[in-house]
This record gives structure tokens, C-alpha cells and sequence, in this order.
């Protein structure tokens, strides 16, 4: 078996293993946990279409927040008359899940696509504009939407995220984008981030390769928002906006613009940085974002970028 | 038919503070090519300078508002300055996305600190200049609606004497259109950069006060969706086209007041946005900027 | 994977201490606190967009939990009092409210003002067994979670149905226009009861327009309203919002009354409202020129302790929490969480600022409502209204 493919197997049965003793950990450490482990998943399938692919985009909490409905709806609504009344078994459930996960993801990568094509013309500046765009747009429709809860949003979601799903989907996320990456396909990504001009110039297709890192990202993004809402049992509209987007983005660019170590890492940081600063409450955002404005001064190349020689931002 | 134009009468006012936000974005990315995150936190602070010092000054009178505003832009203009100097200054020449993410940086830690040492609650803006209603027939406008226009104009004009007829303003133009060979002719980056910065600073302190005179509700968050608005604006009419900016504010502030008024009024913030959209896709340059094509 | 490798073999940068520091430095969290000592839990946002009603519930809770302590305490031991806050983020209740019970071992937690967040806590005290007390949560689902989940305020569809009677009976209102924050869940549910409620009743909502939260704007909608002639108009939003709308509707020629709900209840209403909120109306539970002297003593006491503010609606809301919990401390003589939850659930009649509260059996709490209007400058009772 491929090398990759050991890790996969290795890190699912360790999270097997820490779900075994997850009822001995302290349940804010392991909401903590839950946390980093979402974020690992949003910041690495950004890492994809921002670090990777060079396509700056401000709208990635708009596509957790489609999976994040899409999988709510699915649990709360198809769920009950798939288990019936009496709620099904433990494995019944978990199967629900999955699909609840999937179903996220596939209408996260809907997503990805109708924002993917339109902002393939467009560089830099614009396309971060245009994806912030469309990331607020998703938000007012769905809080437009009904039976998707309106302004108050759908509670009372049923808590399947456990940390063997979080960790799972963690393990898978890493898995696809560090393989998609590195393969001879992947270097398709990379070419189209360094010079998109002289990409097209020896016949790559940089279109084709935008449209899938956003699907891809999308989807993952998509998950992530699915194990949210079932880690949270509650979501709203205004809790995906431009602030969460901006957060993300922080996570991708501390670790280090295509760089997966770095990015997790970051992810991990930056989840526990405001916990710890829980003491000082009130200043805690004034620090975050002195710390964002120092490290793009001091460090922009990222923080966790152990490669030798300056990295391509 | 009095109800539109009582519309249309609402959506240029609330379009002329879209256009003067709008100016000051337009100004810095034509100079710099990087949008300044933080101009509608400017803004804000703007306005509580304003509330501050409107506590020094009676009210009602035209001489005691005079000099808020003024004391407003000043204040802004030098804001503006110590963050270029402080943050964007360092960074120049460095990736778009790093300075990018330093003027988000920015942008939250203005807001931020706004709420700690603003206090998060409301706080009422003091009517410095006299304000009257007027009413023609059914159609009514504030005195303080008529100043924006008047403001907006006044300092639109301005701005464009400043940028085509004096010798900074050349050197504006010439650092837009190539630093490095503007430095070759012996203009001074750094302090046209920095006047540039001043400049839209005060442009935006005094939309702040504008502002806070219509709508006198002032908290550290108030710049976010204007200035969101005000972006939006600035891309429609043809970033880094200064009567483009303002035409874009009036086009926006008139859609969106008549959507407002409608059914689809939910919609509104997806409605600009999406209007964003079409105009990047379609007519990148805007509605009356240059369409350029990128050598390789 | 590659990078993997590579960063074995790189040496081990100061970012990477960095961050293994912040790990360690996490895990060995722990709260120091006098061992003696009841501590209490509030959840808000201190910080972000709600920061307002947050930071004054917070002022409310503080001055109780001081004023009972220079008693003596609750039971023979002081009160302590943790604060988390929530940022106005979504996803940040769930964390602090696991904090405050795992970590911290609160006896009972307060919290929150918007519905959203409470309905995210509210699980968790649930199943942990600890009693919450929603501050301004008014959507009916909050206390449905379960047995151990209060609150200290009105729900929607009462207060939807005080004011519908009060436009219909004593306004004498048949055409209401409605004017709905869409972004909030209160105002969203609000304007629904009453339009159900003032329907019923014979009348009728001729339009209904939309607003966001956090917006300054209305001429639009109000120039939408001008022309329909309304009897009233109601609000169903937060004060800032209202006191522009009245504001702007009367530069724009419209004279009819406006009503609205608890969410008006503000020093800041009158402030920025002026002459245009003269001869509004509003339904709440408590007002800072309330005569009764409990009230009285509260607002000289609240006024003292933060710098001559006014308390508002909220700030009221949190001080009664935390003196009804205490009570039903000292009534059960303890402070575990089933015979604590049980003596919340039985109280009646407590004196609190903010009215007699007696909590009813879907736990929430039911207190007269008052109908106020603005006299002069300040907030005047006009009468009382049961739906």
C-alpha cells in the first residue's frame, strides 16, 4: 500500500482510539478539540484554492454554511422518517450521519461551482471581493428562507459530531488535498498559482484546475459545516459571515501559503489562542488582530513556513 | 408619483455619503492598488471625534459645526497617515494579499479598541449644525440631507482641482500610473503616498460627520456595512475614477433605496452585492473607468 | 506529505515552541477561586455586534452579586461570579457554557440575551443538570429544551398579544402597519404573534415593511408606509433602530402613534429619539422612572455604582436573575442542581425590579406587562395590560 494510504489507515484507527477514552477527557477540552479539528478540515480545504491555487477567496464560510444547512436539513427533516420514530440504533445513526455529511458537502461543491465559474476572470483583489460577494449573498437568502429557520436559524440538530467523525474527516480531508497536490495532476494547481499566463502558454487548462480546487475546497468546507452544526445543535445565518471567512483566511496565511504542516498547525494556534486568552475577554480581539497586522510585518511568509528559502506568496 | 420622487430624493442623499466614502477607497487604490480595509473604521472614528468635540461646541450653530468637521478630517487625515507609515509602509512591495490581510488587521483593531474605550452602547451624535425640515407639497428634506449633497460636491470638486491642477496631484497621478518611473522623475514616493492617505482620510472623517448627522446613532461597528456599500459604489462607477466613484454612490444609494421600499427589501445587502458581481464580471473597469490590458 | 518530511529535518523554529507552549499552557488551565465560594456563571457578549446588551446585563448581575455578598452571601458562603464572553459569535456558547460547568463547577449558569445563543447553551446545561436563566430570550423554544433551562423575561407570543390589545382596546387601532427587524429573531417573532393576535382581534396589518438590525436608513420604508394611511405603526425591534425610524417618520410628515416592545426600554430611546418619541407607546416589565421603591433603590444603587448611568431593561433583567437564583438557593438549602433547579421552578411572587415574577410551569417567567409613553423627556406609565 502507498505511503499515504498507511497514514490514512493509521490516523483513523488513532482516532478510533482517542473516541474509545473521549468519555475520560474533560468535556471542555474535548469541545476544544472538536473545534481545532473543524478548523484543520476549513483551513486545509482553503489552503487548496487560496495556497495551492493562488485564487484568493473571502467567501469560504459562505460554503460551510451551505453544507452546514444542507446536512442539518437532511438530519432534521429526511432523518426521521428514514429511523423512524424510535430514533434507530447507534449504527443506524451513524450511517444517517454519514450521508447528512455528504449531502453538506455535495451542495457545498454546488456552491463552489457557481462561484468558482464566474470569478475565473478575475484576479487578485476583485475575485477576493467577489467571493466575499457571494459568501453574503449566500447568507441572505438563506436567511430569507424559511423552512431553514430565518433569522433565528435551526436548532435542536441532533449531536452525532463525535471526535472519531471530526478526526476522521480531518485525517480524509489532509489525505485528498496533500495526494491531489502532490500527484502529476496536482501540479497543475501549483502551475496555475505561479504563472497563469505561462501556464496557458504550454497548454495547461487554468480554468479547469480553478473550477476544481474550489469544488474540492467546497466540499471539505461543506463537511466541516455539516460537523458543526452537529457539534453545535444550533446554526444561524450570521454566524457564517465575513468575520468567520477572514478567520480562516488568518489560519492559511499564518501557516503559510500552501504549506498543509504549516496550515494545521495555524489551525491549532489560533483555536487555542483565544481560549487561553479567555481571562482577558475584552481585549482578546484587540491582541488577535495586532497579532495579524505584526505577523504580516515580521513573518509574512507565515509562521509555521519551515521551507528553506523564501516561500511564494 | 410624489412617493417616488420622495424615494429618489432619499436615495441621492443616502447616495452622496455612499460617494463620499466611496472617494476616499477610490482615491487610495488608484495610488496604491490596494484596498484599504480599514477607510470605513476611519470613518467611524471620524464621527466620534465629531460626537467628542461636539460637546465642546454650542449647538445649531453653522460655526460650531464648521469646526467639527473640520477638526474631523484633520484628525482622520492624521490617522490615516500613521497607518500608512505604520502598517502599509513596511509592506510596500510585498504580495497584494499580505497588505490585504494587514488592512483587515487594521480594520479589527480600530473597531475593536472602539469598543473597549467607546463603550459598545450607542451613543447620541449632538446636532452641531442647525437643522430644519423643508416640505414641497408632500416631498420633504432635511437640512442636514441638503449638506451632504452640498459636502459631497463641494469636496468632489476639490478633490478633482487637487489631483489635475496642482503639483502633487500630478504626482498622485504619476505614482498611479508607475511608481518606479515616477521615482526616476524625482517625486517623492513616500510623502505622495502619505498625502494620499491624509487625503482620503479626510475625506472620509468628513463623511463621518455627515453621516452622523443624519443618522445620529454612532457605535464603533457603524462603518462596516457603509463602508461594505461604499466599496461597492466605488467599483460600480470605475475604481480609481473619482467622478466614478460618485456616480457609482448615487446609482447605489438610489437601487437600494428603491428596493428598500419594495417588497424585496430583505434582499437588499444580497442586491448590492450582487450587483458588485455583474459589474466584475461584465464591465470590470466600471461604469466609466478605462478598460486596460494586462501585458505579459 | 512531503513537507511532513522535510520539517523533520529542519530545526525546531521558535513558532513551532511557540505553539507547543500554548498547548501545555491550555491543558493545565484551572480556575483558582476561594474554595469556599458559590460561583455563578454568565455567558454574553462583552464584545462584536450585541456587545451592548451583554456588557449592560453584565452591570446588572455585577451590582446584585456585590450587594450580596456585603450582606453576607448566599447559605454563609460568598458568591463568585465568572464571566465568558461570547463575542455575538455563533458556536462561542456552547464552548463557554462547557467551560463554565466542566472547568469552573458553577452552581447555575445566566445567560444569554439573543435566543440563538441560549438555544445553543441550553442543551448542554440540560444535560450537565445545571439551571439556566435566559436574560432576553423570547423565543417560546428556549425553555423547551428542558426542565432545568428558565428565563427571567417575557416570551413572544405574550407580549405579541399585549400589545395587539392595547392597539385594538385602547388605541382603538384598526390599520397597523408593521415595521420588522428581519435579522432579529426577536422582532421577527414579535411581529408575528401580533399580526396573528391583532387579526384575530378584527383588525388588520395593511403592510408590513423589513429592516436590518444595525441599519440607519428608513426613509424608504417609512416612504413606502406614507401613503397607506396607517392608524399605527409598530415597531417590533431594538431602541436604536426605533428612535431613528420615529425620527425620520416625522421629518417625513408621519404623525401617527408608534408602539412597540421591551427591546424600546433604554435611557438611550429618549436620548436619540427627542421630540420625535414623544406620545410613542412601548410594553415592558420594567422602567427606570417606575415610583415603586424597589426600583427606585435599584436605579440610585445602579447609578452609583456605574457612574450615574441609567440602568436599562437588560441590566434590570440580570440583577433580578441573580437575586431570584440566590433566593432559591437559600429556600432549598443547597446549591446541587436538582433541588436547586426545583426551587427555581417554585418560586413565586419574588419581588424583583423588573415586577412580580412567579415562574410558571413551561418555565417561564410571567410578569405583568406595562404599557409606558414617553411624556416630556421621560418614561411615563400609561396602564397595564393583560392580554
Amino acid at each position: 500500500m502507498p505511503k499515504p494510504h498507511v497514514y490514512l489507515l493509521a490516523a483513523l484507527i488513532i482516532a478510533l482510539g482517542i473516541s474509545h477514552v473521549s468519555d475520560k477527557i474533560d468535556p471542555y477540552h474535548l469541545d476544544v478539540l472538536t473545534g481545532i479539528g473543524i478548523n484543520i478540515i476549513l483551513a486545509v480545504s482553503l489552503n487548496l484554492v487560496n495556497g495551492f491555487t493562488g485564487q484568493f477567496s473571502l467567501g469560504h464560510a459562505g460554503f460551510m454554511s451551505v453544507g452546514a444547512y444542507a446536512a442539518a436539513a437532511f438530519s432534521l427533516f429526511v432523518g426521521p422518517r428514514l429511523l423512524g420514530s424510535a430514533g434507530g440504533t447507534a449504527f443506524q445513526q451513524g450511517c444517517l450521519f454519514f450521508g447528512a455529511l455528504l449531502t453538506g458537502g455535495f451542495f457545498a461543491s454546488l456552491a463552489g461551482l457557481l462561484v468558482g465559474v464566474p470569478s475565473l476572470r478575475l484576479k487578485g483583489d476583485y475575485l477576493a471581493l467577489v467571493t466575499l460577494g457571494f459568501g453574503e449573498i449566500i447568507r441572505v437568502i438563506i436567511q430569507n428562507v424559511e423552512f431553514l429557520g430565518g433569522a433565528l436559524g435551526l436548532n435542536g440538530i441532533p449531536p452525532y459530531t463525535t471526535i472519531f467523525w471530526v478526526l476522521a474527516f480531518v485525517a480524509l480531508s489532509v489525505f485528498v488535498v496533500s495526494c491531489l497536490v502532490n500527484s502529476t495532476y496536482g501540479r497543475g494547481f501549483l502551475a496555475t498559482h505561479d504563472d497563469e499566463i505561462a501556464s496557458e502558454a504550454v497548454g495547461l487548462n487554468t480554468t479547469h484546475y480553478k473550477i476544481v480546487a474550489f469544488v474540492i475546497g467546497a466540499f471539505f468546507a461543506g463537511t466541516a459545516g455539516g460537523l458543526y452544526g452537529h457539534f453545535k445543535m444550533t446554526i444561524t445565518p450570521t454566524g457564517f459571515d465575513f468575520t468567520k471567512s477572514v478567520e480562516i483566511v488568518v489560519m492559511v496565511i499564518m501557516g503559510g501559503m500552501g504549506n498543509t504542516l504549516g496550515v494545521i498547525l495555524a489551525a491549532v494556534l489560533l483555536t487555542l489562542l483565544p481560549e487561553l486568552l479567555r481571562p482577558i475577554a475584552e481585549y482578546r480581539m484587540i491582541i488577535y488582530s495586532l497579532l495579524l497586522i505584526v505577523l504580516m510585518l515580521v513573518r509574512p511568509q507565515g509562521l509555521f513556513n519551515f521551507k528553506l528559502g523564501k516561500a511564494k506568496t | 408619483m410624489s412617493e417616488f420622487l420622495q424615494q429618489l430624493l432619499n436615495g441621492l442623499s443616502l447616495g452622496a455619503i455612499y460617494a463620499l466614502i466611496a472617494l476616499g477607497y477610490t482615491m487610495v487604490y488608484g495610488v496604491l492598488r490596494f484596498i484599504n480595509f480599514a477607510h470605513s473604521d476611519v470613518f467611524m472614528v471620524g464621527a466620534f471625534i465629531g460626537y467628542y468635540l461636539g460637546k465642546l461646541v454650542p449647538e445649531n450653530t453653522v460655526w460650531g459645526g464648521l469646526v467639527v468637521l473640520l477638526a474631523a478630517m484633520l484628525g482622520c487625515a492624521l490617522l490615516g497617515m500613521i497607518i500608512e507609515r505604520l502598517a502599509y509602509r513596511p509592506l510596500r512591495g510585498a504580495a497584494t494579499l499580505n497588505v490585504l490581510i494587514t488592512a483587515i488587521g487594521v480594520s479589527l483593531l480600530l473597531e475593536y479598541s472602539g469598543q473597549v474605550f467607546f463603550g459598545a452602547t450607542p451613543r447620541t451624535f449632538p446636532a452641531v449644525f442647525p437643522s430644519a425640515n423643508y416640505a414641497f407639497g408632500s416631498l420633504v428634506i432635511s437640512s442636514n440631507q441638503i449638506l451632504v449633497i452640498v459636502v459631497a460636491a463641494l469636496l468632489m470638486v476639490a478633490l478633482q482641482l487637487i489631483v489635475y491642477r496642482t503639483k502633487i496631484g500630478t504626482a498622485m497621478r504619476a505614482v498611479s500610473l508607475n511608481p518606479k518611473a515616477a521615482q526616476l522623475v524625482g517625486v517623492n514616493n513616500d510623502v505622495v503616498i502619505s498625502f494620499t492617505f491624509g487625503l482620503g482620510s479626510a475625506l472620509a472623517g468628513a463623511g463621518g460627520i455627515l453621516y452622523a448627522l443624519n443618522y445620529p446613532s454612532i457605535d464603533p461597528l457603524m462603518g462596516v456595512m457603509p463602508g461594505l456599500k461604499a466599496f461597492v459604489a466605488a467599483v460600480l462607477g470605475g475604481i480609481g475614477n473619482i467622478p466614478g466613484a460618485a456616480l457609482g454612490g448615487l446609482l447605489l444609494g438610489t437601487v437600494e433605496t428603491f428596493v428598500n421600499g419594495s417588497q424585496w427589501s430583505t434582499y437588499k445587502d444580497a442586491i448590492a452585492f450582487a450587483i458588485l458581481i455583474i459589474i466584475l464580471l461584465f464591465r470590470p473597469a466600471g461604469l466609466l473607468g478605462k478598460f486596460t490590458v494586462e501585458k505579459v | 506529505m512531503n513537507s511532513f518530511f522535510s520539517f523533520v529535518g529542519a530545526r525546531f523554529p521558535r513558532a513551532v515552541t511557540l505553539l507547543a507552549g500554548t498547548v501545555i499552557l491550555f491543558t493545565l488551565t484551572a480556575c483558582t477561586r476561594e474554595p469556599d465560594a458559590i460561583t455563578l456563571g454568565h455567558y454574553a457578549s462583552l464584545t462584536g455586534k450585541d456587545a451592548a446588551f451583554g456588557v449592560a446585563t453584565r452591570k446588572g448581575v455585577l451590582l446584585a452579586i456585590e450587594e450580596i455578598n456585603a450582606k453576607g452571601g448566599v447559605l454563609g458562603r460568598p458568591l463568585a461570579y465568572l464571566v465568558e464572553d461570547i463575542q455575538s459569535k455563533q458556536g462561542e456558547s456552547a464552548t463557554a457554557v462547557k467551560k463554565l460547568i466542566s472547568r469552573d463547577k458553577v452552581v447555575a449558569v445566566i445567560g444569554a440575551n439573543a435566543s440563538a445563543n441560549s438555544l445553543e447553551a441550553a442543551p448542554i446545561c440540560q444535560n450537565s443538570q445545571i439551571p439556566m436563566m435566559a436574560i432576553s430570550s423570547t423565543n417560546p423554544r428556549v425553555t423547551e429544551v428542558g426542565d432545568y433551562i428558565f428565563r427571567i423575561c417575557f416570551i413572544d407570543p405574550f407580549q405579541g398579544a399585549v400589545l395587539a390589545k392595547f392597539a385594538h382596546t385602547s388605541l382603538k387601532a384598526k390599520r397597523v402597519a408593521l415595521l420588522t427587524a428581519v435579522n432579529s429573531p426577536y422582532s421577527v417573532g414579535l411581529s408575528a404573534v401580533l399580526r396573528q393576535d391583532f387579526t384575530a382581534r378584527g383588525g388588520e396589518i395593511i403592510a408590513e415593511q423589513k429592516y436590518n438590525e444595525g441599519e440607519k436608513d428608513f426613509r424608504a420604508q417609512l416612504t413606502a408606509l406614507r401613503p397607506l394611511k396607517p392608524d399605527v405603526i409598530a415597531i417590533t425591534g431594538f431602541y436604536a433602530e426605533a428612535a431613528l425610524i420615529c425620527l425620520q417618520a416625522r421629518a417625513l410628515g408621519i404623525d401617527v402613534p408608534f408602539i412597540g416592545g421591551d427591546g424600546w426600554e433604554a435611557p438611550q430611546l429618549i436620548e436619540l429619539g427627542g421630540k420625535a418619541v414623544e406620545g410613542t407607546y412601548y410594553s415592558t416589565y420594567f422602567s427606570a422612572e417606575n415610583d415603586a421603591p424597589e426600583v427606585r433603590a435599584f436605579v440610585k444603587k445602579f447609578s452609583a455604582r456605574w457612574t450615574n448611568e441609567t440602568p436599562e431593561a437588560v441590566s434590570a433583567l440580570g440583577y433580578d436573575a441573580v437575586y431570584l437564583i440566590a433566593a432559591a438557593m437559600t429556600n432549598a438549602g443547597t446549591t446541587a442542581g436538582p433541588k436547586l433547579r426545583d426551587a427555581i421552578a417554585a418560586t413565586k411572587n419574588f419581588p424583583g425590579v423588573t415586577g412580580q415574577t412567579t415562574i410558571d410551569e413551561k418555565r417561564n417567567s410571567a410578569k405583568a406587562a406595562v404599557m409606558l409613553t414617553v411624556k416630556n423627556g421621560r418614561s411615563l406609565f400609561f396602564e397595564s395590560v393583560t392580554p
